[in-house]
């Protein structure tokens, strides 16, 4: 299979995607962070300090193990990488302790982020708490009160959440206002960003924070089977557990898949599925795939998920679809939600509406995968518990 | 092409010719803000004329986006109004390209609108509404060449921004920009505030010594004692959200509070430097 140039460049693309598209305020800050990413990425007291937090904070590495009943369902091998196993139930942990390590030694001490479905503010309070750092963490109201468990539990780890009120309400607005105070408070604050979105550095940033997930699922593979999957799979919202997953493979011959949410359909225009659509633009101070207007004006996602209710994608991804080195899937809410309940039938696993996502593809694709004798690995990104109240309440409406 | 300004001047050189004008004055310009499409779109030609006959030097003209993060309440709530009446970027251009004034008067857009239009087609727009040049605020101006270039080649300019943050290479690269220099007033988001920042004036002088353009100031100017108190330093005033904020507490006389808000300012703007 074809071997990718080295992305990002030095001025952050990814081939025509990323960039830096930020006010001008920010772009010293987003300067002071890449030097400092870059001092740091391979210290080896840092990448020493990152790794104990991981294995004895997080509990990684986390297992990846055969499926063996949905296996045995499927007709064909299904490997789980359980990052639903990690200290607050998701992969976004990963990234939040990587980047508040940085912070500290960047002397920012108040630290703000972004959050949508609540996963990544939980995981950054959590990193914020652990290092006694100020959190608030901004949330779209829509957000606020689908997952209001969520909103409680940054508030015992002694966040400040505000509610966003402005445009959708949700995580695109959430990040605009996260943005918005950044330049304001650049110079004592550090943005923790959740997934591989946002300008130069962070995709690369987040990205390599979070490629722990597929070094360590190429040795488990190895050790468990000696060999590679024929497909990895995993659910896309700004893409930051599928990019952790995919990167260390990116040179061998496995097929990538990202699964978009497709919300109520595609055709119906109430979806979260940008690389489905794939018109380029700008949000988030990243030149990726985006859901707008005739006149470039950003269009509100929809998804049952609220980690991939987004309207943009990380801009590697953008690239990996527009090279052909992956491919990009969308699944509905309801192929989702059946994927949620059949996982836990089978597995006894309860997933994340988002991996849920993942999960469902496989579901969808299965003749074809059964046919060509695929071994597939699903980063499967986080666990259900959150979501358990939103599937309760949609199926009591339902009847 | 049709010339739909009443100036006989355009582009870039109407703008260098506004600050030359004022400084032969003695004071500083006086540059609003409006979101075309607040209240309605319709009123637009009517506030401009009321921000000519009050005395303003240039007007910006700002396209409403969905997503505006450099934007304080004020203006997203303008933004968010314009857009929820359905304003679309071709009728802000037909309106533009059918309304003439005397004054120049720039765009002030999120880069995705203009990407999206291309910046040929947008460049070509721009000079068919009027327009000398735009601001893009999140253009980064190391993002900001293939705007620049198609730009330049119709006498366009992209107005550059240094924030108190910048570094002197920025400044190092703005020798080669048109027009005038936005001196972002505090590191923040646009918005109405009670005081102007300390060092501005330094700030300023760092941007002069490296930029051989006249200096606007903006963000956060509120009062004709503000702009009276840069004016004193800066070539260029610029007000949007307490202009905005004005417009919002009268909303069915829109013009008659653009004029009564920009007039003070206008001669505390002249008295600047007499005092
Ligand atoms: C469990 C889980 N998976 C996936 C996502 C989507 O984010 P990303 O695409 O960055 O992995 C989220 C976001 O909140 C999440 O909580």
């Amino acid at each position: 299979m074809q071997s990718l140039k080295r992305v990002p460049d030095a001025k952050g693309r990814f081939g025509p995607f990323g960039g830096r598209y930020v006010p001008e305020t920010l772009i010293p800050a987003l300067d002071e962070l890449e030097q400092a990413y870059s001092r740091w990425r391979n210290d080896r007291e840092f990448t020493a300090e990152l790794r104990e937090y991981l294995v004895n904070y997080v509990g990684r590495p986390t297992p990846l193990r055969r499926a063996d009943r949905m296996s045995a369902a499927l007709g064909f091998d299904v490997y789980l990488k359980r990052e639903d196993l990690n200290h607050t139930g998701a992969h976004k942990i990963n990234n939040t302790l990587g980047q508040i390590l940085l912070a500290r030694r960047m002397q920012k001490h108040r630290i703000i982020a972004e959050t949508g479905a609540g996963q990544h503010g939980v995981a950054t309070a959590t990193a914020a708490s652990l290092f006694g750092l100020s959190a608030e963490i901004f949330m779209g109201e829509e957000d606020v009160r689908r997952q209001a468990l969520n909103v409680y539990r940054m508030r015992i780890l002694g966040a400040k959440v505000t509610a966003v009120a402005s445009g959708s309400k949700t995580l695109k607005d959430a990040t605009n206002e996260a943005i918005r105070d950044w330049v304001t408070n650049v110079r004592t604050t550090f943005y923790v960003i959740g997934s591989v979105v946002g300008p130069h550095p962070y995709p690369m940033m987040v990205r390599d924070f979070q490629s722990v997930i597929g070094r360590e699922a190429r040795r488990q593979l190895k050790k468990l089977i000696n060999g590679l999957p024929t497909h990895i799979v995993a659910a896309v919202g700004g893409g930051s557990n599928a990019m952790g997953i995919f990167h260390p493979f990116r040179h061998d011959p496995v097929e990538l898949v990202g699964v978009e949410a497709a919300g109520e359909g595609i055709e119906t225009g109430r979806h979260a599925a940008s690389i489905a659509v794939a018109e380029p633009g700008v949000l988030h101070g990243a030149m990726s795939y985006l859901l707008q207007d005739a006149d470039g004006q950003i269009q509100p996602a929809h998804s049952i998920s609220a980690g991939l209710d987004y309207p943009g994608v990380g801009p590697e991804h953008a690239y990996l679809h527009y090279s052909g080195r992956a491919r990009y899937e969308t699944v509905t809410d309801r192929e989702a939600l059946a994927a949620f309940h059949q996982l836990a039938e089978w597995e006894g696993i309860i997933p994340a509406l988002e991996s849920a996502h993942a999960i469902a593809w496989v579901l969808q694709a299965r003749e074809h995968l059964k046919a060509v004798g695929a071994r597939v690995l699903i980063n499967l990104s986080g666990r259900g518990d959150k979501d358990v109240d939103t599937v309760y309440q949609l199926e009591e409406e339902k009847g | 092409m049709a010339v739909p300004s009443g100036r006989s001047i355009q582009g870039v050189a109407a703008v260098a010719e506004t600050f030359r004008r004022a400084h032969d004055e003695g004071r500083a310009a006086l540059i609003p803000f409006f979101t075309a499409g607040y209240p309605s779109l319709a009123v637009l030609p009517e506030l401009l004329r009321a921000a000519e006959d009050a005395g303003a030097d240039l007007v910006e003209v700002g396209i409403p986006f969905s997503d505006p993060l450099a934007d304080g309440p004020m203006l997203q709530k303008a933004a968010a109004t314009a857009l929820a009446g359905g304003v679309r970027v071709d009728a802000i251009l037909d309106i533009l390209a059918r309304t003439k004034t005397e004054i120049p008067r720039v765009f002030l857009t999120y880069v995705n609108p203009v990407l999206r239009r291309g910046f040929d087609r947008f460049a070509d727009n721009a000079v068919a509404s009027g327009m000398a040049g735009a601001i893009v605020p999140d253009l980064p101006w190391t993002e900001a060449r293939a705007l620049r270039r198609a730009f330049s080649a119709r006498g366009l300019a992209v107005i550059p921004l240094v924030a108190p943050t910048s570094t002197d290479a920025h400044l190092a690269a703005l020798r080669s920009a048109d027009g005038f220099v936005y001196a972002v007033s505090v590191t923040g988001v646009t918005g109405a505030r009670q005081s102007v920042a300390g060092d501005l004036e330094t700030l300023v002088a760092r941007i002069r010594q490296a930029v051989p353009l006249p200096v606007a100031v903006g963000f956060g100017i509120a009062t004709p004692e503000h702009a009276q108190a840069i004016g004193q330093f800066a070539d260029g005033v610029i007000v949007g959200s307490a202009l905005t904020e004005a417009i919002m507490r009268r909303p069915q006389a829109p013009a008659e509070a653009t004029y009564a808000f920009l007039r003070p300012m206008a001669e505390a703007l002249a008295r600047a430097r007499g005092d």
